[in-house]
């Protein structure tokens, strides 16, 4: 959208210019190179969406084998749908429950920790304040996946006092996720807070209003948008996340869908393919969906230097 | 209210360092002890006001972020290793409920009884007449037939029934005595008791005991004397035998000095590490190509449908990179996959994508390729949209041709917009484990080496394997040794990220 706000003004001119010195050796050079583009075009397409053709129709096969795959099913049917969910070695609905629930407890946790902590960055002016700041940053330049082994002892030995936080419990990996969305997050709605006029807070505090009032009554309803941002994109980063819920759990039971899904791929994968071609499509739906939705705001965000795992 | 909460949270973390202290977890006693001390001052000192807004997020980096971090460094110097899973006093504490039955201890009649739960627990009779109830973990209990729990003696003054459990009869025993109640240890430990045979029962005493002024532990049956080795965590005795387990205690440089001197070692480390570097700049490289290439294709505002093509590209971007990995794995699988049966059907031939140590390499590249570019897409549009157009004009009327003006133009500007984000993606596929792990697991294996190491193993899989897939038991201190030079190269490549890109400034103007 803002793109093409920008760009055409500025090419409008430019092709007209352009036409109208166009010999007609250079016209044909132009229709080579549109070739050339529109071919690459057709080898780009095939090769981001062939995988993702290929796994629809794997899902809709009516053998869940890959040596007979084709890639229009003659008899297209669900029953590798059906198989999906009446299989007790794989509960493929407790594993989407359980994504559902990290994921969703670790967004809406990290949206109000990050939002109170963003708040005053934003808003009070203390000593040491600067350094924090960019230590809270410095510190996720390791990212908690190279600490894994430590995560591992470290709720091992939790585990032993304190049975849910330790491994293969879903308090646990929720801290472990939380920890990893704390640096880039408070950066991000810092930067939104403060867009926010400071003269909002300090009329609040005029009529005798305390920081905390001020904060719910007047900032809270504005800075709605980015808790939303902030939110999903710890939601879809949580339930993507695949190995450090490999390392920190290990009963089927506990496994996210991630986790889960490796399971196909361990046992048997040519057999089991059409069945894994089900909960892959019906597992990668909210993401992608949520990823196309928000396009802009998650590009956006990772060109501040975040980049997808 | 806030000083409630606060007095929970400190009633709480004394337990907790309590707990630790006990048994000998100084990092996480400490841990608790600094995060407590922080969240006290910050709640309680006025003029720390702001920071109490972060007393949440302050205790989750300090706990699952920093300390982590620090954890990683510290067990880098130690043994930390299955068989040093302990602290020392733990490993003592451990060794000491190992029990032997002496020579002339007290030795009991006994009467077995169940509980309808199928718990077990004893009538034991000692040389004076005197009865005991003995149930397991807990403390022997004087007590006299027909008062309180116990039940009313019969002719031999033993009770027919304790507290629920009912009395088992000689064929009822005879059948689960070797299996069932012999293995059995009731009371509370050490000090047990064991069935000895049909009609004894014994205290079983603590077989090693620990000497804290000499720090030694004595085998009560040999007489042998195992003395702290407090360089290895191990108690030894004169003639070098180890009592298991052992305890972790801190090596020195001992893990650094393996991985840079012992050959064995070095060679798959040396390995791995060049794999390291070639995947993430080749990663980077193909990515970044492919991307910038489809970006300046619809950079073209004559295109026609270049939106919606640009959509569909991006659409391998917004799969759960698991996922589509997998869907590649199964593409690309030897025997049944569309890629390698297509393969086979059109040239007679398919490469090894999972055991050939080249083509398995190439495989990872590709799916990479497919991961990454729709990101490398989006950055280099975007950073298009911004070269400003008349620079373009110029050069047109310089007589440049558009070869010439892509690099001598495009390329550099492009390169200073998006080059921090390039080495973010190096720093990011450097530790690109997901794909490694969800491709092949590193795999296919080398062969004869000390370690367990394959040829597509990146340094932090390598760290992986080494922590928990080891067969010869997991060995974390050392596995943690490379995670610190993964540290280190992270630390310079964003050192250098910041010192060159002038992000540093940008942050400190923001901040």
């Amino acid at each position: 959208m803002s793109e093409q706000a920008i760009a055409k003004p500025v090419a409008l001119p430019r092709a007209r210019a352009e036409a109208t010195q166009l010999g007609s050796s250079m016209r044909g050079q132009r229709r080579v190179r549109r070739i050339g583009q529109i071919i690459a075009t057709i080898f780009a397409l095939l090769f981001a969406l062939f995988p993702i053709a290929w796994i629809i129709s794997a899902a809709f096969n009516p053998s869940s084998s890959m040596a007979t795959q084709t890639f229009i099913p003659p008899n297209a049917s669900t029953a590798n749908f059906t198989n999906l969910f009446n299989d007790p070695l794989h509960p493929f609905f407790l594993w989407m429950w359980n994504s559902t629930k990290v994921a969703g407890i670790t967004a809406i946790l990290a949206v109000f920790v990050t939002m109170l902590t963003a708040y005053a960055f934003s808003r009070f002016r203390f000593r040491g304040r600067r350094s924090l700041l960019v230590t809270i940053l410095l510190i996720q330049v390791f990212p908690n996946l190279l600490t894994m082994v430590a995560l591992f002892l470290f709720l091992r030995q939790i585990g032993e006092y304190f049975p849910s936080m330790g491994l293969n419990t879903h308090g646990g990996l929720i801290m472990v996720y939380l920890g990893a969305a704390m640096g880039i997050n408070i950066w991000l709605m810092k930067g939104y807070f403060d867009s926010i006029p400071r003269d909002i807070d300090e009329s609040a505090a005029v009529d005798g209003a305390s920081h905390w009032q001020a904060f719910w009554a007047l900032i809270f309803p504005l800075v709605r948008p980015v808790l939303a941002v902030v939110g999903v994109l710890a939601f879809v980063g949580t339930y993507n996340e695949f190995i450090l819920a490999r390392v920190l759990l290990r009963s089927t039971e506990q496994f996210t869908l991630m986790a889960g899904l490796y399971l196909y791929v361990d046992q048997n994968f040519a057999q089991s393919w059409g069945i894994f071609a089900a909960g892959a499509l019906i597992g990668a739906i909210p993401a992608a969906a949520i990823y196309t939705i928000l396009q802009d705001y998650i590009v956006s965000g990772l060109t501040q230097g975040a980049v997808k795992g | 209210m806030r000083l409630l909460i606060l007095g929970v949270v400190d009633a709480f973390a004394v337990f907790l360092i309590y707990l630790f202290v006990y048994d000998g977890l100084w990092p996480l006693a400490l841990l608790v002890t600094f995060t407590t001390l922080v969240i006290n001052v910050i709640n309680l000192w006025e003029r720390l006001y702001p920071l109490r807004w972060m007393t949440p997020a302050l205790a989750i980096i300090l706990l699952f972020v920093l300390y982590p971090i620090l954890f990683t460094v510290y067990t880098a110097f130690t043994n930390y290793s299955d068989g040093h899973l302990l602290t020392k006093v733990q490993s003592i504490r451990r060794i000491g409920q190992d029990t032997y039955l002496p020579e002339g201890g007290t030795i009991y009649g006994w009467t077995a009884y169940r509980s309808p739960e199928g718990e077990y627990a004893l009538w034991l009779v000692d040389a004076e007449g005197n009865g005991f109830v003995a149930m397991p973990e807990q403390t022997l209990q004087p007590a006299t037939p027909g008062e309180g729990e116990v039940g009313a003696a019969d002719e031999n003054g033993i009770p027919a029934s304790i507290d629920g459990y009912v009395r088992l009869t000689l064929p009822q025993i005879i059948p689960i005595l070797d299996s069932q109640l012999a293995p059995l240890k009731f009371g509370e430990p050490p000090l047990t008791i064991s069935i000895k045979s049909i009609r004894e029962a014994a205290q079983l005493l603590p077989r090693f005991v620990y000497d804290a002024e000499t720090d030694s532990i004595t085998d009560q049956i040999s007489g042998v004397v195992y003395t702290a080795d407090n360089s290895r965590g191990f108690f030894v005795s004169p003639d070098g035998a180890e009592l298991a387990p052992g305890y972790q205690v801190t090596i020195g440089w001992g893990n650094f000095d393996r991985l840079l001197n012992s050959p064995a070692l070095r060679g798959p480390f040396v390995q791995v590490f060049i794999w390291t570097i070639v995947f993430a700049l080749f990663s980077v490289v193909s990515t970044f190509g492919l991307g910038l290439f489809l970006a300046l294709i619809y950079n073209d505002p004559t295109f026609r449908f270049r939106k919606l093509i640009r959509t569909l590209l991006i659409i391998p971007y917004a799969v759960p990179g698991v996922i589509g990995i997998l869907i590649w794995r199964g593409m690309l699988n030897q025997h049944f996959g569309v890629i390698a049966s297509n393969m086979v059907k059109l040239i007679g031939w398919s490469p090894g994508w999972f055991t050939d140590p080249i083509w398995s390499k190439v495989g990872i590249l590709l799916v990479n390729l497919w991961l990454g570019f729709p990101y490398m897409m989006l950055v280099c549009s975007g950073a298009l949209q911004s070269i400003p157009k008349d620079i373009y004009e110029a050069a047109e009327v310089d007589g440049s041709n558009s070869w010439n003006s892509f690099w001598k133009i495009t390329l550099p500007l492009l390169l200073v917009a998006v080059g921090p984000l390039l080495i973010a993606s190096f720093t990011f596929n450097f530790n690109n484990f997901a794909v490694i792990y969800a491709y092949n697991e590193g795999r296919p294996p080398i062969p004869n080496t000390a370690t367990p190491a394959g040829y597509t193993d990146i340094l932090i899989s390598y760290t992986f394997r080494l922590a928990f897939e080891s067969g010869r038991g997991a060995d974390y201190g050392y596995a943690n040794a490379i995670t610190i030079v993964i540290f280190m190269i992270v630390a310079a490549i964003t050192l250098f990220q910041y010192r060159f890109m002038g992000t540093w400034e940008e942050i400190s103007e923001n901040v």
